[in-house]
């Protein structure tokens, strides 16, 4: 059975069609296997090989990469829910309310969306955390971890705009109060606020701004540094594996 | 040869520009402009001219509808009316700290913020922080019908009362 799948993989491999498309064919050799991810748009980010302890769970505890899987599950349930909610002052709180008790399965998309979101900050945090006390934030990839840090600031970005789009109490509360905090900073504070919210108060003009920062701008902004981000884990020398003398003692231990 | 012309150039006239810096001059110059001109035109974009913002001044209705020694809240407008022996006066309900709108405690005396436990007397003066400044007051008049106007973009000295 195994057998057969094989050999049927390896035709379709071969097939013209799947050749046009992915290039590298059939095979099995370690070439072939580097073929495959450095002839992939979306693979060519992340390096051809990488250590077997690196891809150990304890190394990482796959923070980063958990923290990129709540961002694609936000992306397509932020998508789906995109489709009901119009961002307007008498809609925003109706829509909200059809998502919860009207739409097929919109109670699950929009708490998906909600705990997906809360998940996120949670495992940026983590993520930040287990790269600084295992030092994996140091030369070479001093950079990577600024670029990190931008992206926590996306992330938080997102989960503030994202709080106004329900238009209830709480979020315009919490909107009103953020708002007040920006124009906190010294000389341009009010004019930040202002262009912020598009006026001097949490209104139509807010709601809409909120929205195209947090559908449109801010996730297309967090796209393009993850990308970086994961290059960058390549360019600076693949996953961090600790100082030689760690790597030496775990060698060892095997 | 190419050192060599630079070289010559560098010790004989230090001030005279080649073709190439110059050029190069020029353009970065007009790129500088550029991105200038373009971060004025975005700012002054995404700052609107026209809003549809509701009127500062707001008409707080007949005085008679007060009951004596009292405080109303008017959540929609943000501001306190308050009757006192004085006369009136209208208070800003807004809180001073980020912007949450306050309300009356009839059973404590004192106006109180939700948000992050502000206190002010009903004069608008501070009991209790995180607010940095009292509630200010705001101008407040009789209008020719004999209706309480109040402009709630205009702030007053305190104790300055509508007497009727």
């Amino acid at each position: 059975m195994a057998k057969t799948l094989t050999t049927y993989l390896d035709e379709l491999r071969d097939s013209r069609v799947w050749r046009s498309i992915f290039r590298s064919g059939p095979g099995q050799s370690n070439l072939h296997h580097a073929l495959v991810v450095q002839s992939n748009v979306f693979l060519h980010l992340f390096s051809v090989k990488a250590r077997k302890r690196v891809l150990d769970f304890g190394v990482t505890w796959y923070l980063g990469a958990l923290t990129f899987g709540s961002f694609l599950v936000l992306v397509i349930t932020g998508v789906l829910l995109m489709l009901y909610y119009h961002p307007s002052v008498p809609l925003a709180y109706t829509d909200m309310k059809d998502l919860q008790f009207v739409v097929s399965s919109g109670v699950f998309l929009r708490n998906l969306h909600r705990w997906s979101a809360h998940a996120m900050v949670l495992l940026v945090f983590a993520h930040m955390f287990k790269v600084f006390y295992r030092g994996a934030y140091r030369p070479p990839r001093e950079f990577n971890w600024v670029i990190g840090v931008v992206l926590l600031l996306i992330t938080l970005f997102l989960s503030y705009t994202g709080y106004l789009l329900p238009w209830d109490q709480l979020a315009y509360w919490a909107v009103t109060v953020g708002s007040n905090i920006a124009s906190a900073v010294p000389v341009f504070g009010h004019h930040i606020r202002f262009l912020m919210l598009g006026g001097n108060l949490v209104n139509a003009n807010a709601l809409l701004r909120f929205y195209v920062l947090h559908c449109m701008i801010l996730p297309l902004t967090a796209i393009f540094f993850i990308a970086i981000h994961f290059w960058r884990i390549r360019k600076d020398g693949g996953l961090y594996a600790g100082t030689p003398s760690t790597v030496a003692e775990k060698e060892g231990e095997r | 040869m190419a050192d060599e012309g630079k070289h010559e150039k560098s010790e004989g006239e230090e001030q005279s520009l080649d073709r190439r810096q110059f050029f190069v001059r020029v353009g970065l110059g007009s790129l500088a402009v550029a991105g200038l001109g373009t971060a004025v035109f975005a700012y002054q974009y995404l700052a609107p001219n026209v809003l549809y913002e509701p009127s500062p001044i707001v008409n707080a209705g007949k005085p008679g509808g007060y009951p004596p020694d009292s405080v109303t809240l008017d959540p929609a407008t943000g501001i306190f009316v308050v009757r006192e022996a004085e006369g009136f006066f209208a208070l800003s309900a807004v809180c001073t700290h980020l912007g949450c709108l306050t309300a009356w405690k009839p059973e404590l005396g004192i106006i109180a913020c939700p948000c992050h436990g502000s206190k002010f007397n009903r004069d608008g003066t501070k009991i209790t922080g995180p607010a940095p400044r009292p509630l200010p007051w705001l101008r407040m008049w009789l209008s020719d019908e004999g209706d309480l106007m109040v402009d709630r973009s205009n702030l007053i000295a305190a104790r300055e009362f509508v007497r009727i």
